[in-house]
This record gives structure tokens, C-alpha cells and sequence, in this order.
């Protein structure tokens, strides 16, 4: 480290180096730090190895920093065979000496120790291998391997230390792996040498669902999230997702668009949901929460937009064949592709893949409108807190695209009417409660605007038919007084 | 860089020891893992070995040939299995039963 980097008073903030991991860079306001070893501590199979191979391939693709892979469990073949399915093509990185990997293969039974020693050998083929491509970006893999090859932990701790040191003089920055301990962070304490950066990688199975997690412990000199943040691995590799959107700025479009229904489209101001918007839709059983999204569907896909569905409860055919019984047919859009159903049951796997599912049927298929019908089913693998930030996620992620979401949420009967079991009213822009009304030996179904953001829009509690001709709503009879449907 | 010569008294069947010595210039300990090898094989090994000496800080792409990460590393080619017995060599008794010379007691 030079002098002036030294000072006291550091105007010029850490420098950092990108992972180029998507949602990485967020919550470490930029990367890794730059010239320095991070630590990056882990059980097995948490996704380390990978991580610290992202790092290194999308340093040589897109940051111009080749890359040193110092791998001491597995061969560079293997490396490269379990990555090439993430599109990493690691033979042609290492044909344009973008990425050295050097296999470090060390066998306890093969090594007799005689005496005084050092680790210079290590020090060197790494040396080596840097000089030779000019890298800036190393990864050890795991060095605790050592711990088990050397039977003598005073020359390799000292030895550790030196190549942390060596690392930094180096001004390489480094990615060292470690195994979790038992009750502590690593299993040889390697936390003790690695100071600058130290992030703790978990695999938790909680309700049969497994949840992968990432959590920044340390990371000196700069600002970093401090949150246990989910991340994924899909099939482009690792994302990790951050909790909250850290900015609030997506555009908002002015633009309406019609519910489907005319005299919901006159509830609202006239003109229906704004575009881009979030939009519940909550009831209990049976009061027409499906039907009424696949009537905004419907009116979408008529005006050439875009639908992607996601049933959690119903098949594709039988929403189809349900909803042709109140006149909606949504066949002819399926079949002309304006409209996609994509079927799941929630338990089929966490929160975090539907999350990742969802967001990669969403740049595939690029919606004007999403339906997800209906969340409630996700408290089948999630929390309330958990199902809540991933709806926080969905709509972030919606809204930045200027996508109009609209959820159903099926409320219970014993539940207050309208109470949000999701927890996520205050993100919703048009809320849509729809209840069952008895009332002199009959049941209505009953519709009102509990919100709607940003427009005027009726307080009335109408009448809400599904009829073989559609979707109609009127005025109620409550004991026999018709309220007036001309009031606002 | 250094050859022995050979003796007339040789007490094992003619088969050739190469053995290889991994150092990093001419430290304390590769002078002394030198030294202490190269009189093991005059009493054990006469006229049947041969010994190369890799300096790494010359040669260091060698280094990965045969997975040397501590040094000094002798490491004998010859007779097959590969064997790697690291440190200075001090402990002669280790050497030997490194080496194969002598049955682990």
C-alpha cells in the first residue's frame, strides 16, 4: 500500500472491483474491494466455487481483469464441465489467456515431511500465473485444503499470512474460499487473516423449502447491506436479490388501461387501472377474484397486449373452460401467443426460484400485464415476512419494467374482510375487495374500491354478477334499499 | 546440475534413482536440503542416482509439473510410485523411509 493511500483522511473512497453478479454489486455499493482478499465462507455446496468463478469470468468478459482460478479440489476439467452449463465457456477464456486455472493437487500419503520448510513453491506458480496474463483478479479454492496435505499448522498459518500480505503487495484482488465451522465462521480460522471483506454464503432448508443466502459480515472501510439477502442460482448463473429495491425511481407511466369491465372501468375515474400499476384483487372463496383478472386479460389481449399468467391453483384448460362459461374466451389469445399460462404449485419449489422463474418467463415473454392468481398460495412455502419481500421483489421488479401487475389474494372468512394477509397493501397502487353480502336469504356478491392510487374513484359497494354474458356490475340490495348508482 | 560418481560397491540391483530437488534460489534451507541429500545418497543410493535441481525462481513454470508448493520439495521420479518428501531434509531417518529406502519401523 502506498503512503498516500495510508492517510488518515481518505478523500478518495475504496476503490472496488465488480462482480458483475447481478444484485451483488448493489448491496456492496460496487463489489469486492479492489487489491484486496475477500473471504467468502460457506458449507458445502452453498454455491462458493461458483460465486468465485462468476467472479473471475465476468471479470475477463466484461471488466477487461483476467483471471487466476487456483483450484485445490478440483481440476480445471471438472471445473469447467460444471460450469459450462451456466454458458461459461471456460477452455475459450483460457485460450485467449483471459483465465489461468491452475490445479493444486496435494496427497497427504504422497508427502513425507523433513524438516524446516516453506510455502515459496505455492507463492511462485501463482506469481507465475498471474505475471503471464496479466491478472488482476485471483481465487483460491479452497486453500483449507492445506490444513489437511501439511501436517505442520505453525509453518502453514505463517505461511498463510505471508500470502494474504502477498496478495495485497500484489494488488491482486482475491477471492479466498473457506469451509463453515462448526460455531465458527471457518472451520481453520481463516477469518483471521482475511480482514477487508468477509462474506458468509448459508444453505437453509426451512418447511422442506431451501433458501440460499448470502450476508456481507464485514466489509471495512465502506457502506454495505447488512441484510441476510437471498440469491439463486439459476441459469445464468448467480443472482443475489436484494430484500427492497435500493431505489425507488422507477418511471410511472400516465397511461390507463381498461379493466375489462365497463362499470369498474366508471368506478375508477372512468378510465380504469394506470398503466404499470399493481393491482389487488382480494375476497373470499368463490366471489370471482379469477374472473374478474381473466376479464382484464381478456380486454388486453383484445387490444393486442401482452399476458403472462401464473395460476397457482388451476390448471390452463380449466381456466380456459371456466371462464368461457361467463363468455370470457381466452383461447384465440393463448393461441395466437398474446396470452401464456404458466401453471405451478408453490410447493414445487421456494420463494426464491418462483422468484427466478418468474423473472426469466417475464424477459422471455415480455408481458404488458402479469397475473399471479393467486399469492396467497405462497404462504404454502414462506413466512408472511418472506412472502411479503418476495411480492416487494415481484413489483419492483414489475414496476421498473412499466409492467401492470395484478394479484388475487384469497382471504379466509374469519378473517376481517379486509384484512390483506399478504401484508402488502401499501405497495398496491388499485385495491379491488370483492365479499360475499347475505342478506334477506340471499347471497350477493358485493365489489368495492378499498384503494386506488393517485384517482378518483367510487366508495360505493356495488353488486358484482357473473353472468353467462359476462362480467356485470350493478347496484346492491341490502334489504331491499338500492343504493344510487349515479352517487360517486 | 550435480552427477554422482559412481562407486564400485553397490549393494542394490542397477536400477537408477532420479530424484529431483525443488528449491527457490540458495536459501539456508535449499543449501541445507542439498547438502543432507546429496550424503544420504552417497551412503545409500552410490552410483545409482542422479539428481536434477530445479531453482523455481528461474524456471517457475515448472513449478505446476509436479504440484510443488513447499519448498525445498525432493521429489523422486524414479523408481516408480512418485514420492515428494518436503523440508530440508534434516531428519535422515524420514528421507529414508520417504524415499523408500528404509521400512517404515
Amino acid at each position: 500500500m502506498t503512503p498516500a493511500k495510508r492517510k488518515r483522511q481518505q478523500v478518495k473512497l475504496l476503490p472496488k472491483s465488480p462482480t458483475g453478479i447481478p444484485g451483488m454489486d448493489e448491496i456492496t455499493g460496487g463489489g469486492l474491494p479492489k487489491g484486496r482478499p475477500t473471504l467468502l465462507a460457506g458449507g458445502a455446496g452453498c454455491g462458493k466455487t461458483l460465486f468465485a468463478m462468476e467472479f473471475l469470468v465476468n471479470g475477463a468478459l466484461q471488466y477487461d481483469e483476467p483471471g487466476v482460478f487456483v483450484a485445490f479440489e478440483e481440476n480445471a476439467e471438472e471445473l469447467a464441465q460444471n460450469v459450462a452449463s451456466l454458458g461459461f465457456d471456460l477452455k475459450e477464456l483460457i485460450k485467449q489467456k483471459k483465465l489461468i486455472i491452475d490445479y493444486v493437487r496435494i496427497e497427504r500419503s504422497e508427502i513425507e515431511e523433513t524438516g524446516e520448510y516453506d510455502l515459496e513453491g505455492l507463492f511462485i506458480r501463482l506469481g507465475y500465473a498471474i505475471d503471464s496474463i496479466g491478472a488482476k483478479r485471483v481465487t483460491l479454492d479452497t486453500i483449507e485444503v492445506l490444513f489437511a496435505a501439511l501436517p505442520n499448522q505453525a509453518i502453514l498459518r505463517a505461511e498463510l499470512h505471508r500470502l494474504f500480505r502477498w496478495l495485497k503487495d500484489k494488488g491482486v484482488t482475491a477471492i479466498v474460499t473457506a469451509e463453515r465451522g462448526d460455531g465458527t465462521m471457518t472451520r481453520f480460522g481463516l477469518e483471521e487473516y482475511v480482514a477487508d471483506c468477509v462474506i458468509l454464503l448459508d444453505h437453509r432448508v426451512t418447511d422442506q423449502t431451501s433458501t440460499r443466502r448470502l450476508r456481507i459480515v464485514k466489509y471495512r472501510g465502506t457502506l454495505h447491506g447488512t441484510n441476510e439477502y437471498p440469491f439463486l442460482i439459476g441459469k445464468d448463473g448467480i443472482s443475489v436479490l436484494p430484500i427492497t429495491s435500493l431505489s425507488l425511481d422507477h418511471k410511472v407511466p400516465s397511461g390507463r388501461v381498461s379493466t375489462g369491465v365497463k362499470e369498474l372501468d366508471d368506478m375508477l375515474g372512468g378510465k380504469g387501472f394506470y398503466l404499470g400499476s399493481s393491482i389487488l384483487i382480494s375476497g373470499t372463496a368463490g366471489t370471482g377474484k379469477t374472473s374478474l383478472a381473466t376479464a382484464f386479460v381478456d380486454a388486453a389481449c383484445q387490444r393486442g397486449e401482452r399476458c403472462l399468467y401464473f395460476a397457482f391453483e388451476e390448471s390452463a384448460s380449466q381456466i380456459l373452460r371456466n371462464m368461457r362459461s361467463i363468455s370470457i374466451d381466452l383461447e384465440p389469445h393463448a393461441k395466437k401467443g398474446l396470452l401464456q399460462f404458466h401453471v405451478a404449485r408453490p410447493t414445487l419449489y421456494g420463494l426464491e426460484m418462483h422468484l427466478v422463474t418468474m423473472y426469466d418467463l417475464i424477459k422471455e415473454h415480455k408481458p404488458d400485464i402479469v397475473v399471479l392468481d393467486p399469492i396467497t398460495d405462497f404462504f404454502a412455502v414462506g413466512s408472511k415476512a418472506e412472502v411479503k419481500a418476495t411480492v416487494t421483489r415481484i413489483i419492483d421488479f414489475l414496476k421498473t419494467n412499466q409492467i401492470t401487475a395484478l394479484f388475487t389474494s384469497f382471504t379466509s372468512e374469519e378473517d376481517a374482510p379486509d384484512q390483506s394477509v399478504v401484508g402488502i397493501s401499501s405497495l398496491i397502487d388499485a385495491w379491488i375487495s370483492l365479499r360475499n353480502l347475505e342478506s334477506n336469504g340471499e347471497r350477493q356478491r358485493g365489489l368495492f374500491i378499498l384503494k386506488s392510487r393517485g384517482m378518483a374513484h367510487s366508495n360505493q359497494i356495488r353488486s358484482f354478477h357473473l353472468t353467462d354474458d359476462g362480467i356485470k356490475i350493478g347496484a346492491i340490495d341490502l334489504a331491499g334499499r338500492r343504493t344510487q348508482l349515479n352517487q360517486p | 546440475m550435480e552427477k554422482s560418481k559412481p562407486r564400485p560397491r553397490s549393494r542394490r540391483t542397477q536400477k537408477t534413482w532420479e530424484l529431483r530437488l525443488y528449491v527457490a534460489g540458495q536459501t539456508p534451507k535449499s543449501l541445507a536440503a542439498f547438502a543432507n541429500l546429496k550424503k544420504i545418497c552417497e551412503e545409500h543410493l552410490a552410483g545409482q542416482y542422479h539428481i536434477e535441481v530445479i531453482d523455481l525462481l528461474k524456471e517457475p513454470q515448472l513449478a505446476s509439473g509436479d504440484q510443488i508448493l513447499a519448498i525445498p520439495t525432493l521429489v523422486r521420479k524414479l523408481p516408480e510410485p512418485i514420492r515428494k518428501i518436503i523440508g530440508d531434509l534434516s531428519n535422515t531417518e524420514r528421507v529414508l523411509v520417504g524415499l523408500n529406502l528404509r521400512e517404515q519401523s
